[in-house]
């Protein structure tokens, strides 16, 4: 059984189709990389699986039940730009905020929490600067302590958007490689990015979404140009398709 | 008048008024200032306005019909709190607009129902400008109590204000009740509100909520000591300025508030990392502050400057 399994899934936003009959699996040790253009719907499908947008059809499967908010099966990662970012709060207090969906109303976190938090900071590295204010830190820290709260939750499925954008990149490099580690872990990692060098090079499979799957497949079965150019919506002589050749 | 004199005053049993108001103000400007905390990181400075407008035609209700002016400004406070959440829902009008248009609805709304009662002119610029005078025992008691519930009810879901604050999105994935948490934020500030008009007066209790925040927000990047700081600078701007007010025979609500002023303008040119003077030194040369020193935050309630 899948993980995570999406089946038939439609959604409507202010009264526009935005989704259509869309099916996808993930399993554990997968790292799929979710490709479209700006307002294909990627942000959509991530926050439908997340049960954060009502959805007109279709159902979503985590771990063989119904998705919705406060299961902590779901690591998210938002948006960089989603994030307080001038806060007052240091990098390991971040990260506990993540476990709020396990803590739940009222309760403080203990000593189990204060451990899932020290291994989420070692996983992403950031153990030395725990203590700094969020503030201070680059875009690609960030990005490592968006991810590290997400991992505090201890989440089957990780879903990640856009975590490459605006990073140089040595740090794409370094987070390509955690996500692999991840989805080595037995985590399902599912992330939507426009870099498709970097999702060709660390993903095992590859979703091409506008409105609806125009392909899911291993980056080497996507050599086909007319994939391309429908998903993106560009002509036979756009740069893309020199990228896709050359995968 | 120096010090003792005052002393003397609060110890008067015929000035037993001037206690009354020092415990109030002092009470409430904490509130305020624990409050003011989350006003002023969300970025809601202007919804604690319209509060603060809001309640002004619950109080005249109650000014009308002689009830607890406290009572009267908490209810409708409440009331427009409760409407800006559920139209701010609607995303087709921006929040700010909403507020906007509530703030005016309801300040105007006072006018009119105040204008009912004879004589309203100087209760009038008492609701406005704040007063030591006339305050009932049983507000001693309103406000204390009031107090006492805001906090614990900031102490009960500071980890859920502070998660919706960092990150709405992620909290709603949580399953956090982010609507309600909102609702609940937005009725302690107006509770916090309600409860500091007696000294305050309508038009400046913003500055209660918003100044000794923001000043404390200088002084520290770390959460729990801005928590700790702004009721603490609140709470001096308060006895300062009632000695002051009382010395000089100033309005007592301007006083307060142009203490309040005083220290965050200090805090502005002392903040030991971020301050005027800090960068300034840095720049001439002295030593680069580097994550070594950044720990020294850690101590700056400590040094909290002493206007
Ligand atoms: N709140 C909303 N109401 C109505 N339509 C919306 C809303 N949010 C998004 N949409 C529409 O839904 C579509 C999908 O948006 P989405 O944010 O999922 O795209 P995306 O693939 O994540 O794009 P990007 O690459 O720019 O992040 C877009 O056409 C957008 O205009
Ligand atoms: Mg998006």
């Amino acid at each position: 059984m899948s993980e995570l399994k999406v089946d038939q899934l439609e959604v409507d936003l202010g009264g526009r189709p935005v989704l259509r009959d869309i099916h996808l699996c993930l399993d554990r040790g997968e790292l799929v990389g979710l490709l479209g253009p700006n307002g294909a719907g990627k942000t959509t499908l991530l926050r439908a699986i997340l049960g954060l947008t009502g959805i007109r059809a279709g159902r979503v499967l985590v771990g063989g039940r119904p998705s919705r908010p406060g299961r902590c099966e779901i690591g998210y990662v938002p948006q960089r730009h989603e994030f307080t970012w001038d806060f007052p709060i240091s990098v390991e207090q971040a990260v506990m905020s993540g476990r709020n969906g396990r803590l739940g109303l009222f309760r403080r976190p203990g000593v189990s929490d204060w451990q899932a938090v020290n291994e989420a900071l070692d996983r992403v590295q950031l153990v030395e600067l725990r203590r700094r204010p969020v503030g201070e830190l680059s875009g690609g820290q960030r990005q490592r302590v968006l991810v590290a709260r997400a991992l505090a939750l201890a989440p089957r499925i990780l879903l990640l958007d856009e975590p490459f954008t605006g990073l140089d990149m040595p740090t794409q490099e370094l987070l390509g490689e955690l996500f692999t580690r991840l989805a080595g872990e037995e985590h399902a990692v599912l992330m939507t990015t426009h870099d498709l060098v970097a999702a060709v090079d660390t993903c095992s499979r590859l979703v091409l979404l506008n409105g609806r799957i125009i392909a899911d497949g291993h980056p080497t079965d996507l050599q086909d140009a007319t994939l391309w150019t429908t998903t993106f919506g560009v002509s036979d002589t756009s740069p893309l398709l020199k990228l896709v050749k050359a995968i | 008048m120096s010090i003792t004199d005052f002393l003397t005053d609060l110890f008067n049993p015929n000035l037993a008024f001037l206690p009354k108001a020092l415990a109030i103000a002092v009470m409430s400007s904490i509130v305020c200032g624990v409050v003011g905390c989350y006003v002023v990181l969300r970025g809601m400075a202007f919804i604690g306005d319209a509060v603060a407008h809001a309640v002004f035609p619950g109080i005249a209700v109650a000014f009308v019909l002689q009830g607890s002016l406290v009572l009267g400004g908490a209810v409708a406070g409440v009331a427009t709190a409760l409407l800006i959440a559920i139209f701010a829902q609607n995303r087709r009008v921006k929040e700010d607009s909403i507020i906007g248009v509530f703030l005016v609805g309801a300040f105007a709304l006072g006018i009119v129902i105040i204008s009912q009662a004879p004589g309203y002119a100087g209760s009038l610029q008492q609701f406005l400008f704040g007063s030591i005078t006339g305050i009932p025992d049983r507000d001693l008691y309103v406000v204390g109590g009031a107090g006492l519930v805001i906090l614990g009810l900031v102490l009960a879901l500071h980890k859920e204000f502070v998660a919706v604050c960092l990150d709405r999105e992620m909290s709603r994935s949580m399953g956090l009740p982010v609507f309600w948490l909102d609702i609940v934020l937005y009725v302690l500030v107006t509770l916090a509100v309600v409860i500091s008009l007696q000294t305050i007066g309508n038009i400046l209790v913003l500055a209660l909520l918003i100044t000794p925040a923001a000043a404390a927000r200088l002084l520290t990047d770390r959460l729990g000591a801005m928590m700790l700081l702004s009721p603490v600078i609140g709470g001096l701007a308060a006895v300062i300025g009632l000695f002051l007010s009382w010395s000089y025979d100033t309005p007592v609500g301007g006083t307060i508030v142009l203490i309040a002023t005083a220290i965050f303008l200090t805090a502005w040119l002392l903040a030991p990392r971020h301050g005027l003077l800090a960068k300034r030194w840095r720049r001439v040369g002295g030593p680069g502050r580097t994550d070594v020193t950044r720990r020294s935050s850690l101590s700056t309630p400590a040094s909290a400057p002493a206007p």
